[in-house]
């Protein structure tokens, strides 16, 4: 280390015992009260159903760009990332590429059309001109089982950190922790509705890219705002890997396998995020299509920023907390940005990280819930069960009931999945969303002669696939690492499906269609005008 | 309800077809395209071949450019570069290219419900 990096860190190398928890838990108890507040306000104008999914299609461009990027950076790409960067260089930044560029798919072909022809969900948009029943009922499914998953990941993340971050040990603890974060997850969820779950988001995505850049900056000074010199002190740890962390391979580079599964996993990441429900929902908060432009616009600054931020801060945590210290810590790899904030800034910065990656938790948790209480409630209660004979009061009813079943299964799934392999559960919802919605989201918006039948084929067919892949793949079953270490019916080689489940799910789509004869010319005119004219378009509500 | 029964209310149907087929309408469509696909195209290709290089040519990534960093790093951050250039690039397009044709033929359609 160099020395004006030693004068500066007033203690260097802050260790685990120094954390404490009150202060942790104080700030982050100020969070939530801070948003509960909000969220009631909020919750005075939600009444009928386009307020308790779309929030009244009310908010600008730049705060829905806020909100996404509030949704989009989980806790895996906080605390996963940089770990992942410190420990294995260069390797971590690959995901943050793929992250990132995904964002291109939603905003060139997906997020304005979306927003001109739907409702509240992404099954609107798919069944527009289909059969309503089956399609809505496939969407349905898709986006239950890739919430659920990506659900599943955030509140097992949730359990690990509670070690590290509260200082809370042994099962009880950790328990009662998730329980807290689900419980508060589902009073924003209920009460607020989508109004109160975008201001937390809000909230939470400003605290994050700040708190971010603040480290970022101070790292940056530490070594002369000089990339190079941050680089040569990283790679000069004893403890680190060296000069391999600043090249790929450090990770993927042992055999061709692992090479095919980076490639997989690679595809899985680009093309996931434009079938993510939970991201395309957000589309339907602002009142135009043009604004949904907007805001993927400023979603893809704040991220691309971001995971700017996070390179400097992975190296940071290379070089001035090393990877002896980051591995010995409670959190493992998760623990490298928080400890970069105790050795920076002492207890105080790392209760504000602290705070900040539990509300990530909470944020994107409510998030997840609201879509798939809606795309229950508003594809399958109303449209499949009910034919579309419901009201909007008991609409939204059943969406309220559903969120909360799905807030008790969030807490009971993190409390069992809770030494599970977060990476995994991640990278499985990206793979189920790449392959079950996006060939039919593409399909159906550009592709004239695309019916019915080829929707269901490649939904399921996709769905089934990635699923089926996975639990024969080594992330389950054969490996050190696996889900089920014991036994071994590891058929499928590779960990992430991709790239064999997405294109088969395009290719299920065009024959599937070849095989029906159905074709909707009227629908498939009036779907396609208005996805690019934005006509008869949902208008925002007027309070 | 179905997606856009209700929009379509009480109304005789619009004959969405002969929209579609208008000249307006067609031109608007092939602006999109001709901008959204090849640059989909190139973005794609463009980052699996970072992708295919960080798998497999890890050494040539590994050399040095300027101090410690590297080819690899250089790539990565030209992936950020061409991410903010294309979205700079397609919101200003849309802006000039898209919007005004689609806004008129809202109005039109809007109008004449």
């Amino acid at each position: 280390m160099t020395t004006p990096a030693s004068l500066l860190l007033a203690d260097t190398g802050g260790t685990i015992t120094e954390i404490n928890p009150v202060l942790n838990m104080s700030v982050f108890g100020l969070f939530v009260l801070v948003t509960l507040f909000i969220v009631f306000r909020a919750s005075r104008n939600t009444k009928t159903a386009a307020d308790y999914y779309a929030a009244g299609r009310s908010f600008s461009g730049p705060q829905n760009g806020f909100a996404i990027a509030g949704d989009y950076l989980s806790a895996a790409s906080f605390l996963g990332i940089c770990g992942a960067i410190a420990i294995n260089g260069y390797d971590g930044f690959l995901y943050s590429i793929g992250f990132l560029v995904a964002w291109l798919v939603a905003l060139l072909l997906v997020a304005e059309l979306l927003r001109n022809t739907g409702k509240f969900t992404m099954g609107d948009v798919l069944a527009f001109r289909m059969r309503q029943r089956p399609v809505r009922a496939a969407a349905a499914i898709a986006t239950l089982a890739v919430s659920f998953f990506y659900l599943l990941a955030q509140m097992a993340g949730g359990g690990s950190l509670v070690n590290l971050l509260l200082g809370i040990e042994g099962e009880v603890g950790q328990n009662v922790v998730i329980a807290v974060v689900g419980v508060v997850m589902i009073v924003y969820v209920l009460i607020g509705g989508m109004k109160g779950t975008t201001w937390v988001q809000i909230i939470k995505a400003g605290l994050l890219i700040s708190g971010a850049l603040a480290m970022t900056v101070w790292v940056l000074a530490l070594h002369g705002f000089n990339l190079s010199e941050l680089l040569a002190d990283a790679a000069a740890r004893p403890d680190g890997k060296g000069e391999a962390l600043l090249a790929p391979g450090a990770q993927y580079g042992e055999s061709w396998l692992t090479k095919l599964d980076f490639l997989s996993l690679g595809v899985a990441l680009v093309l996931g995020t434009a079938g993510l429900p939970h991201v395309l929902m957000r589309f339907y908060t602002v009142p135009t299509a043009k604004e949904a432009r907007r805001s993927v616009v400023w979603a893809i600054a704040l991220i691309g920023l971001f995971y700017l931020f996070t390179l400097v801060l992975g190296y940071g945590a290379g070089a001035l907390v090393g990877a002896d210290e980051i591995n010995g810590a409670p959190g493992g790899v998760n623990s490298a940005a928080p400890l970069l904030a105790l050795a920076l800034g002492g207890p105080l910065l790392l209760g504000f990280i602290a705070a900040v990656a539990f509300a990530t938790i909470l944020a994107v948790v409510a998030g997840l819930t609201i879509t798939a209480s809606a795309s229950f409630a508003h594809d399958v209660y109303v449209n499949v069960l009910r034919r579309g004979a419901s009201d909007q009061v008991n609409e939204v009813k059943v969406a309220r009931i559903t969120a909360l079943v799905i807030g008790a299964m969030a807490i009971a799934g993190g409390i069992l999945a809770k030494n599970q392999n977060v990476a995994f559960l991640v990278a499985l919802a990206f793979a189920v969303a790449a392959s079950a919605n996006l060939p039919t989201i593409l399909y159906t918006l550009f592709w004239r002669r695309f019916n019915t039948s080829g929707a269901l084929w490649s939904m399921y067919g996709g769905l089934g696939a990635a699923l089926l892949l996975i639990v024969f793949s080594p992330a389950v079953s054969g490996g050190e690492k696996s889900m089920i270490p014991g036994v071994d019916f590891a058929l499928f080689p590779l960990s992430n499906p991709g790239i064999v489940s997405i294109p088969l799910s395009f290719l299920l789509g065009w024959v599937g269609t070849m095989l029906s004869s159905e074709r909707n010319p009227k629908k498939q005119a009036e779907m396609e005008v208005r996805s690019l004219t934005g006509a008869g378009a949902e208008k925002a509500v007027a309070h | 309800m179905s997606a856009s029964d209700d929009d379509v209310g009480g109304a005789p149907e619009r004959d969405w077809e002969e929209v579609q087929s208008g000249p307006e309408f067609t031109e608007l469509r092939r602006r999109l395209r001709v901008f959204v696909f090849p640059l989909t195209a190139f973005f794609i290709t463009w980052y699996l071949l970072y992708v295919l290089m960080a798998t497999y040519a890890p050494d040539f990534m590994a050399t040095p450019v300027f101090g410690n960093v590297n080819v690899g790093l250089v790539f990565g951050l030209l992936q950020f570069v061409t991410t903010f250039v294309i979205t700079g690039l397609y919101a200003r397009y849309a802006d000039r290219r898209l919007d005004p044709i689609a806004d008129k033929l809202r109005h039109e359609l809007e109008e004449t419900k």
